[in-house]
């Protein structure tokens, strides 16, 4: 790769979207997308006439039960005979949008895109773990009859090993975020609890109780990206984005360190040289790392070089993370608090980052003044990290 | 302006099973000669690689987990659109017109031959709600019910789309790549059971197991990298309306190629296709598909693309010839990897590679492709040397 390029147009992200986090079941898929997409769209005052190329996004096809869920979700999106294209990095995806969206603008191809996540998890019977039955390579591992929350589980204890982490430390998390959420119009599972309540709550694979766990949710996000030129025309605030980085593991996850999340170091580094951040740790003022766990905001952000490795939970309980600490994380109460309805959650990560900088997240909206932020999404077998990083 | 330049293709497979290799082992050796033919080394020379696979087919869900290790693609930005490998052929231009990428490759690959049940998989990429309650047993119904009104509205005759067939069984006779070519007259077409009427089962092509890898760079790259480099002058793809929307598909038509050639057209600076290219590989996983693609390819004018090729303007031998390769009616459909067959063998005609069925001093191609029923995705390239 080439970094220090002279750049031309930027790209910046003019409006965003995103529908309420929970159990959908009056809307198809199709609506739920474009809930989002019109909401993003009356955000930044444009028609479905002014989007020159439409990015899809959405996690295994099995959650909306459709075969080419992208050609399915396509005029729902907004893609009726436009470019559109569905791109797919597992649970990583919902970061991955923008990212595509990035490079349809900054090639020259396109003017606006509309980038759309939507997921609808809750028609899984019985429950949507059962698709994560499928995930597996199916001559190693599927026949052992794996779950999904086991690998999550040896995840957590290996990080806890190796990090001398307590589930006390790790609940923190889940009480900041979900508490953050209440600030939150499209939450699902805000709630002020405290340490006791997750410790007390059911253990579903130890070391994992079920408020470590983001609940299964249905709903759409949408952004909307435009060059430098047509930005200026649409707002007086856009948010740049200033980096992308994505980096994809190999699918053996059982030969990894699972303590340390090194493939989003990579993805992070690569979307840090393209902004030209140096010291993540003083230059970026909000981030949203990828949630779904409550360990794994912590692994995140030690991926995502926030904090040294193992130094996160100690920071945490300083109230670093905080919405009025040092360096908030998930101020929009995360996946934790606002729910995992898989693309949709990690672009709700980009969404927040975007109002974050545009100071409209309302009482959600981070003490500190912000200049740059990072959301990072993550996905697959332990295997991919997604970043972008946005300035005002 | 950086120009974008295919400077090595990789293939494995195209036979109607490969029993020998896994889908993995497919996609690594396609990507080895790939990264051969280009001379370069995937782990510190490619800069991006693109997977172009869809859950079902595959059987695995997040099916993009196991995209990474046969491409040379670990710990690097690799990423899986879930769409035809044109598709992902455009997200590499796009990549490498940004500037920051020079080295991109892309891969599809498919293994029709390991899944069980293709119909019932066809059958869930049909609308939950508008169509799957009619019960429909074969989603290939509604290439019939398109074929049908092809034939309406533009007065070509079932006798047009077995030509099509014909011409194309007959042209893979020469592609070594080609499982399913046949001499097989019009007269036998014609007289085959109807599949699904107006087809015959000659005209919808049959599936086959192969793998393909593509490696794009940017000019400065591509100079160093080769002396054949064939450069990507356009390329566009376009959705019509959404798989839940029957109601306002336009049948007989793909309004999707029209809104991607005209994309790609004017990439590459051309008005008159047929004066300005010289073949195209264009798709026909249908025999009807084919004429209805050279109609929105604006190669024929409309309804009379059957009249170009009762003049045999189509041919191997025509003025323009038309899927000299055999087409998807005789290499088969290979899933997402079906468009970057058409692609493949573009290329190898532009560098003079192609063999046997070598066109003659031929300098510039449209490649288009279509992701098939019940799907309304185009996407269409122009290549040149």
């Amino acid at each position: 790769m080439k970094m220090n390029i002279h750049v031309k147009d930027r790209v910046a992200v003019v409006g965003a979207g995103i529908t309420l986090f929970r159990r959908r079941l009056l809307e198809t898929p199709r609506e739920l997308a474009w809930e989002a997409a019109k909401m993003a769209l009356d955000n930044a005052g444009l028609t479905l006439a002014d989007i020159d190329c439409v990015v899809i996004g959405t996690a295994p096809d099995a959650f909306d039960g459709i075969h080419l869920n992208g050609e399915y979700l396509a005029d729902g999106a907004g893609g009726y005979g436009k470019p559109t294209v569905r791109v797919y990095v597992g649970g990583g995806t919902g970061v991955f949008v923008p990212i595509a969206a990035w490079w349809h603008v900054a090639s020259g191809l396109c003017n606006t895109v509309l980038a759309v996540a939507e997921e609808k998890m809750s028609p899984a019977h019985p429950h949507p773990q059962g698709v994560f039955a499928y995930i597996w390579d199916p001559v190693l591992e599927r026949p052992l009859g794996p779950n999904l929350i086991w690998i999550f589980a040896m995840e957590m204890r290996r990080y806890m090993h190796r990090c001398g982490a307590t589930k006390e430390d790790i609940a923190l998390v889940s009480v900041k975020n979900k508490r953050n959420a209440l600030d939150h119009p499209a939450a699902q599972a805000a709630a002020n609890i405290t340490v006791e309540d997750v410790l007390n709550s059911e253990t579903l694979v130890w070391p994992v109780n079920r408020l470590d766990i983001s609940p299964v949710s249905d709903g759409a996000a949408a952004l909307i990206l435009a060059r430098e030129r047509e930005a200026r025309r649409i707002t007086d605030t856009p948010v740049w984005v200033e980096g992308i980085g994505w980096s994809l593991d190999n699918t053996h996850w059982y030969n990894r360190e699972l303590g340390y999340p090194r493939y989003v170091q990579y993805a992070a580094r690569m979307a840090y040289r393209m902004a030209g951040i140096e010291r993540p740790w003083k230059e970026i003022d909000v981030a949203e790392p990828y949630d779904p766990f409550d360990y794994k905001e912590l692994h995140h952000i030690e991926g995502l070089m926030l904090a040294r490795p193992c130094e996160a939970p100690k920071l945490l309980k300083e109230g670093w993370f905080d919405r009025d600490g040092e360096l908030p994380t998930s101020p929009s109460g995360g996946l934790l608090g606002v729910g995992n309805p898989i693309a949709a959650a990690g672009l709700m990560k980009a969404a927040e980052i975007f109002w974050q900088l545009r100071y409209e997240a309302g009482r959600r909206q981070v003490k500190k003044p912000v200049h740059k932020g990072v959301a990072q999404a993550w996905g697959d077998l332990m295997q991919v990290g997604t970043v972008i990083v946005m300035s005002n | 302006m950086v120009r974008v330049a295919i400077v090595g293709i990789g293939w494995y497979g195209f036979k109607p099973s490969v029993p020998e290799l896994s889908f993995r082992e497919m996609m690594f050796e396609a990507s080895s000669r790939a990264y051969m033919d280009a001379g370069v080394d995937p782990r510190s020379d490619v800069d991006a690689f693109v997977s172009c696979q869809e859950d079902y087919w595959e059987g695995i869900a997040i099916t993009d987990e196991f995209a990474p290790e046969p491409i040379g693609g670990v710990l690097r930005p690799t990423f899986t659109v879930a769409g035809d490998g044109l598709q992902g052929i455009a997200q590499a231009y796009m990549l490498i017109k940004t500037g920051y990428f020079d080295v991109v490759a892309v891969e599809s690959h498919a293994k029709p031959s390991d899944v069980e049940s293709l119909q019932e998989i066809y059958e869930l990429a049909m609308d939950p709600h508008y169509i799957r309650p009619l019960g429909v047993a074969n989603p290939f119904f509604m290439a019939g019910l398109d074929a049908t009104a092809y034939l309406e509205r533009t007065g070509a005759t079932r006798e047009h789309l077995a030509m099509v067939a014909a011409k194309n069984r007959n042209n893979g006779l020469l592609n070594p790549r080609a499982s399913y070519a046949s001499r097989v007259t019009v007269d036998e077409i014609l007289d085959a059971e109807p599949a699904v009427y107006p087809l015959t089962r000659y005209e919808i092509a049959s599936f086959a197991d192969a793998a393909v890898v593509v490696v794009l760079a940017s000019e400065e790259k591509a100079r160093e990298l080769t002396d054949t480099p064939v450069w990507l002058e356009g390329i566009g793809w376009a959705t019509e309306a959404g798989t839940g929307s029957p109601e306002w598909h336009l049948w007989g038509m793909m309004p999707s190629m029209r809104v991607a050639a005209d994309m790609a057209y004017s990439m590459a600076g051309i008005s008159d296709p047929m004066g300005q290219t010289d073949f195209a590989e264009v798709e026909d996983r249908f025999s009807y598909a084919e004429l209805v693609a050279l109609e929105e390819l604006r190669i024929a004018p409309e309804s009379a693309a059957h009249k170009l090729l009762e003049q045999g303007v189509f041919d191997y031998q025509g003025r323009y010839p038309v899927n000299p390769s055999g087409g998807s009616l005789s290499m088969g459909v290979a899933f997402e990897a079906t468009g970057l067959a058409r692609l493949l063998e573009a290329v190898l005609q532009l560098r003079g590679e192609a063999g046997a069925h070598q066109l003659e001093g031929v300098e510039r191609a449209v490649v288009a492709s279509w992701r098939g029923p019940p799907t309304r995705t185009s996407m269409v390239a122009v290549l040149s040397v």
